[in-house]
C-alpha cells in the first residue's frame, strides 16, 4: 500500500530512487542537492538499497562514472547542482551523444559569483543544449512522480536518452510537505527493468562513443535530435499510464484559470504554485488572469505552448535566470522564438526575478502582471524587465 | 559497414553511434590526410610482419605473395612502420 507522509523533498527522491532499485549511483555532494544522495548513501549503507554508490572526487567523475556503469548495463542515478552541474557540463553531451539513460536530479540553484548556495535556473539554462530530456518540478509529490516515470522514458528503447529532474534549490529540496510514497511492488510492477541491447559485454563486444569525421557527424546529430524530439510520444503515454496506476496527471504545459483570459503569467518550476495563488486573488477582483506552467522543457512543447498562449492578448513570462547581455530571459526567449512565425500571438514581456533565492511573493506576481499590463498598453515592452532590483 | 561512410544515413547508424563491428575504422578515408606515404623496398624484406603489428591503425595487410604493405585508403603516414621495420624496407617520401 502507498502511505502518505510528511518527508522533506530530497529525502523522496531518495526514497525513491530505492522503489525503482537502481544499481547504481555516483555522486558529490554540493548544496542544496546534498540531502538527496546522503540519504541514499544511508539506504546503501543499512542494506535498504542495494546499489554500488560510488562516493568520486568531483561532479565531472560523477558523470563520467555514470557513463560507464549506464554503458554497462546498469540503472544509473546522480544528482547535482550550480557549480557541480557546470563541473560536469562536457560530460552531459558525452551522456546523450552515446545515448546512455541516465537519470539526473537538479536541486536548481545560483552560479557564482557572487557566491550563492540560494536557487534559481542559471545552473541549468547553461545545459539547455546537451540534448537531455529536461522537466522542472513543482512539488514534493511531483518530483517522486517523475522520478518513477524518467527511468521508464529513459530507458525505453525508442528513446535511449539521459533524463534531468530539475527541482528548485531549497524553495522545493529543503521543504516537508506531505508525499505519497508507492508500494515498492506497485513500482515494481510499473517500472520495466532495464534491459540495454547493447551494454559493454565481453562476449559481445561493442565500441561506443567513438570518433566521427566530417562525413558522417552530421547523420549522428540528427539521429540523436529525432530520437529527442520522438521521445515525447513515449513521455506522454508514460505519463498516461501513470496517470491509470497512481492517478496523478502529468501533461507538458498545463494551464489555470485560462479560459477567458486576456493576460496570462507563465511559469516553470515550484514557484508556479504562489503564482496560482495569486491568480485566484486576482480572479477574485474580476481580473481576468491566467497561468501557464511548463513542465517539460525540453524536448521544447512548441504545440502545447502555441495552443495554451494562442487566445490572450498579452503574455508575461518569468525567468529565474538571466541571460547576459541576451535578448530576454532564457523562457521568454525561447517561447518568443517558438511564436514568431504565428500570424496570431500575444504580445510578451519578459521579467527576471527571484535570482539567487529572492522570494516572489503572491504580491510580487500581481506587480508583475500589472507591469506586464502596462509596458504593453503604453507599447513600451524592453527587452526584458528585471524584476525588484534597488537603484 | 557495408555502405561507405560518404553513402550512409542517419537510419544507418546504431544509436548513439554505436560500432558492432570490430576493426571497421579502416573503412572510414583517413589516406587524404597524410602527407608522406610509406615506399617500400621489397628485395629486403624479410616478411616477418614487424609493421604490422606497430601499426597503430591496423591498416597494414599481408598480401598473397607473404609482403605486408600499408592500404593507401586508410593509412595516414604517420611512418611508425619505417621507424620499426628491421631490415630497413620503408622509408618515407612526400605525398606529391
Amino acid at each position: 500500500m502507498s502511505k502518505r507522509i510528511g518527508i522533506e523533498t530530497s529525502l523522496a527522491i531518495a526514497e525513491t530512487v530505492k522503489l525503482v532499485n537502481v544499481d547504481v549511483v555516483a555522486a558529490y555532494p554540493i548544496t542544496p542537492q546534498t540531502h538527496i544522495v546522503e540519504h541514499i548513501a544511508d539506504l546503501c549503507a543499512n542494506g535498504e538499497l542495494d546499489a554500488e554508490y560510488i562516493p568520486v572526487e568531483s561532479e565531472h567523475s560523477a558523470m563520467s562514472a555514470c557513463l560507464g556503469s549506464s554503458a554497462g548495463g546498469a540503472r544509473t542515478f546522480t544528482a547535482t547542482a550550480s557549480q557541480g552541474l557546470e563541473l560536469m557540463h562536457e560530460v552531459l553531451y558525452v551522456a546523450s551523444g552515446m545515448r546512455l539513460p541516465i537519470v539526473m536530479a537538479v536541486a536548481n540553484r545560483a552560479v557564482s559569483a557572487p557566491l550563492s548556495i540560494w536557487g534559481d535556473h542559471s545552473d541549468v539554462m547553461s545545459c539547455r543544449d546537451t540534448g537531455w530530456i529536461q522537466v522542472f518540478v513543482e512539488n514534493g509529490q511531483e518530483a517522486v512522480d517523475m522520478t518513477i516515470c524518467s527511468f521508464i522514458i529513459a530507458e525505453d528503447p525508442s528513446v535511449l536518452l539521459p533524463f534531468m529532474i530539475n527541482l528548485d534549490g531549497f524553495h522545493l529540496s529543503h521543504v516537508i510537505e506531505p508525499i505519497i510514497l508507492p508500494d515498492q511492488d506497485e513500482v515494481k510492477a510499473f517500472v520495466p527493468d532495464f534491459n540495454y541491447k547493447y551494454r559493454l559485454d565481453p562476449h559481445n563486444p561493442v565500441a561506443m562513443g567513438d570518433f566521427a569525421t566530417p562525413a558522417i557527424f552530421t547523420e549522428a546529430k540528427w539521429a540523436n535530435e529525432v530520437a529527442l524530439t520522438n521521445s515525447r510520444a513515449v513521455i506522454n503515454d508514460v505519463w498516461d499510464r501513470f496517470y491509470k496506476t497512481f492517478g496523478r496527471k502529468y501533461q507538458a504545459v498545463e494551464t489555470y484559470k485560462t479560459e477567458d483570459a486576456e493576460t496570462l503569467l507563465m511559469t516553470m518550476g515550484s514557484f508556479s504554485e504562489t503564482a496560482m495563488t495569486a491568480i485566484d486573488a486576482m480572479r477574485e477582483q474580476g481580473r481576468k488572469v491566467g497561468l501557464v506552467r511548463i513542465r517539460l522543457w525540453r524536448p521544447f512543447p512548441f504545440d502545447d505552448i502555441y495552443e495554451a498562449v494562442k487566445e490572450c492578448k498579452n503574455l508575461i513570462i518569468l525567468d529565474r535566470a538571466l541571460s547576459a547581455g541576451g535578448p530576454a530571459g532564457p523562457v521568454a526567449s525561447e517561447v518568443k522564438a517558438a511564436l514568431y512565425n504565428k500570424s496570431v500571438k500575444p504580445a510578451i514581456v519578459s521579467i527576471v526575478g527571484g535570482l539567487g533565492g529572492r522570494d516572489i511573493h503572491v504580491s510580487d506576481f500581481i506587480n508583475m502582471v500589472d507591469i506586464g499590463e502596462k509596458a504593453i498598453k503604453n507599447n513600451d515592452i524592453k527587452p526584458f524587465e528585471i524584476y525588484g532590483v534597488r537603484g | 559497414m557495408a555502405k561507405s561512410e560518404n553513402e550512409l544515413t542517419w537510419q544507418d547508424l546504431e544509436p548513439g553511434c554505436i560500432v558492432t563491428t570490430p576493426g571497421n575504422t579502416t573503412d572510414y578515408k583517413t589516406g587524404d590526410w597524410r602527407s608522406q606515404r610509406p615506399k617500400y623496398n621489397l628485395e629486403r624484406c624479410l616478411k616477418c610482419g614487424v609493421c604490422a603489428l606497430f601499426c597503430p591503425e591496423g591498416c597494414i595487410n599481408k598480401t598473397p605473395k607473404g609482403y605486408f604493405i600499408a592500404n593507401p585508403y586508410h593509412c595516414k603516414g604517420c611512418g611508425i612502420c619505417a621507424k620499426e621495420c628491421p631490415a630497413y624496407v620503408i622509408t618515407m617520401e612526400e605525398e606529391s
